[in-house]
């Protein structure tokens, strides 16, 4: 039994189609992220998992159970939300026992499993402060120590990352998955930061326009995008088009290549004039342009380099062109 | 090119008015400036203000002389005893009783409308709800006074439509009843207090407002989302978060309806208002240190209810 399935559902706002035939399915366990350009869909699916938005059409189902007619305080799932929303008139732990309080345990209860909660978030001791006095890296871990305490089945996490900095988000990332790996809650995690679904999830599916254009592991979605969408904004792929791939290949789809597979040789079948380069550190960028597609390449530092202006030949072994199929 | 012509030239040539050399001097010392733009105000607040607070209160501790109707230049609380006289004590208690139901029954009014035009009045809508909230304080005062006279009066509007309903029995029901009824309802203390919770009303839903356009739509959902339903979700969250507004509202009110002498006169009964007695007292009567004492009454009660505020946690969420 899937933890939360979806079941061709759709959600318009007016004419617009946030959500549109989608159907998924999240195993039990799962660290499943959606991942999306904003305004994709990818919140929205959230927040009719949760119950703040109901479909237009189609069925959900949190294991097993429709929950068309369920309204959010009858779900067992709970939501870290993107600005956190603790509650300011309350103290820490007050804000993590609040729904042991509105399930009615008793306070000395409550209070020993808010501390408790706090503790694996590393926040043991904070309880009497408030939110006002955290910094933005605490309150996103009493958030998710708030969500926690209930023991849900499904946690839902609408880019909770996001108003972090680099250095505490790869920290928070870390320190989530472990969570979800001592707790074996399935997580729902969405992002529109590819890097962050990537390392973190044990699937991602990818949205555009209200749809799920590709659901698969890291590694699929990473080296193997079914549709140029998917190689463009998960991998930054080159994504080369029928025309040129027809003349390369004689396939007549599109294609898609790892700007670190593409190398210079002079007789390279694929000739390409540079139009910028920039130092990485560890590789340099070189930005292309050949019959009207840009390309990017990732030379390593050992490599001969080219200068701007100067037209080279880019070749690539076989198998790191990456056929794909036309559409979105 | 010499030194000295390299900075003539940079300290500008052209002559310098009055203008410029008052901006340069304010510009080298910024408390001047500061202290120019608060004296008026200053002066205004202190002098006519304060002062004038200060000798009503200094008034109040002297007394009249009975047979002569002088006023007495003595130290005394004699005056401030008065005010405790039965006929006295009760004007003060109808005042605040009224003040605090008017203030209540604002309260319940006006939450609604602001958490409507706080959570889902958008654009258009926003200027049609401010435009109904704000345009009945644009027309006079005693105009809506004397409009609402004309709907509560013996043969008013109110009176002619609960006819065309039959339904005037209810009316007659609710007006025999005793402390809130009477001959009609413009001559009854509930003409009083539906006027008075008329006339406060935009005072009470814009501070409501905007503490609720602070709670983000997100604490709501996230109040359901740990299992609250939406009676608990007020109880626990909306309520506590707009306490600081429904409480500014409620100074307003509050504050209002005890020092205003205009509304008991013209609607309801003949019994007098705190307001009322003060306006009598230092008028007709020329009981400058009686006038002055009642005054003082709704300063006290304010300061109390203030820091009872306070004290309940009404400001936590500011």
């Amino acid at each position: 039994m899937s933890a939360v399935s979806f079941a061709n559902v759709s959600r318009h706002f007016g004419a617009v189609k946030a959500v549109d035939g989608v159907s998924l399915a999240i195993a039990e366990g799962e660290f499943f992220a959606m991942l999306g350009p904003s305004g994709s869909g990818k919140t929205t699916c959230l927040r009719l998992i949760a119950g703040f938005e109901r479909p237009t059409s189609g069925d959900i189902r949190i294991f097993g159970e429709s929950v068309a007619d369920l309204p959010p305080y009858k779900r067992h799932v709970n939501t870290v939300f993107q600005d956190y929303a603790l509650f300011p008139h309350l103290n820490v732990i007050d804000n993590v026992a609040y729904g042991l309080m509105i399930a009615g345990q008793g306070r000395k209860q409550r209070h020993a499993a808010a501390e408790e909660a706090l503790e694996m978030v590393r926040l043991g001791g904070y309880g009497t402060r408030k939110p006002s006095e955290l910094s933005g890296g605490q309150r996103q871990r009493v958030a998710l120590a708030r969500a926690l305490v209930n023991k849900p089945r499904v946690l839902l996490l609408d880019e909770p990352l996001g108003a972090l900095d680099l250095k505490l988000r790869e920290q928070m990332q870390e320190e989530l998955k472990g969570l979800q790996r001592q707790l074996g809650i399935t997580f729902v995690f969405v992002t529109h930061d590819q890097g962050e679904a990537l390392s973190m999830a044990d699937r991602v599916a990818v949205f555009n326009d209200g749809k799920i254009i590709q659901v698969g592991g890291p590694e699929d979605i990473y080296f193997r995008p079914e549709v140029p969408f998917v190689a463009d904004f998960v991998g930054s792929s080159n994504v080369l088009p029928e025309a040129l791939v027809a003349r390369l290949t004689g396939e007549r789809c599109p294609a898609a290549i790892r700007p670190e597979r593409l190398r210079l040789a002079s007789d390279g079948p694929l000739k390409a004039r540079v139009t910028g380069l920039s130092f990485l550190g560890l590789t340099t960028r070189v930005s292309f342009e050949a019959e009207g597609t840009r390309l990017t390449a990732l030379l390593p530092q050992d490599a001969p380099r080219p200068v701007e202006g100067e037209t080279v030949g880019l070749t690539w072994a076989a198998d790191d062109l990456h056929l794909m199929r036309a559409g979105a | 090119m010499s030194m000295a012509q390299t900075s003539d030239s940079f300290s500008q040539t052209r002559s310098e008015g009055i203008g410029t050399r008052l901006s340069d001097t304010l510009w080298r010392r910024p408390g001047l400036l500061l202290i120019l733009l608060l004296l008026p105000p200053v002066l205004w607040l202190g002098i006519i203000y304060l002062g004038s607070l200060f000798a009503l209160l200094l008034q109040s501790f002297f007394s009249i002389d009975h047979f002569t109707g002088l006023v007495n230049y003595e130290f005394t609380l004699k005056t401030y005893a008065e005010l405790f006289t039965p006929a006295n004590f009760d004007i003060i208690l109808r005042t605040v009783t009224m003040a605090a139901i008017c203030t209540l029954a604002s309260a319940v009014i006006a939450f609604p409308i602001a958490y409507y035009a706080a959570r889902y009045a958008r654009g258009r809508w926003r200027a049609v709800f401010y435009l109904g909230i704000m345009m009945p304080l644009w027309s006079s005062y005693l105009v809506k006074i004397y409009a609402w006279k004309l709907i509560l009066a013996k043969e008013g509007i109110l009176t002619w439509a609960l006819e065309g309903l039959h339904l005037n029995w209810l009316l007659d029901a609710y007006l025999s009843l005793p402390v809130v009824g009477g001959n009609s309802l413009s001559v009854s203390p509930t003409g009083t207090f539906i006027v008075f919770v008329y006339v406060w009303m935009p005072f009470m839903i814009l501070p409501i407002q905007a503490a609720l356009e602070r709670v983000p739509p997100s604490m709501l959902e996230a109040s359901g989302d740990l299992g609250a339903r939406p009676a608990q979700t007020f109880r626990h969250v909306l309520f506590p978060l707009a306490l600081p507004g429904i409480v500014a509202g409620s100074i307003f009110t509050f504050s209002l309806t005890l020092g205003d002498y205009i509304i008991p006169q013209i609607i309801g009964t003949s019994r007098l208002f705190i307001g009322q007695a003060v306006y009598q007292h230092q008028g007709i009567a020329g009981n400058i240190p009686l006038a002055a004492a009642f005054a003082v009454v709704p300063i006290v009660i304010m300061g109390f209810y203030l820091w009872g505020a306070k004290r309940m946690g009404a400001f936590n969420a500011l």
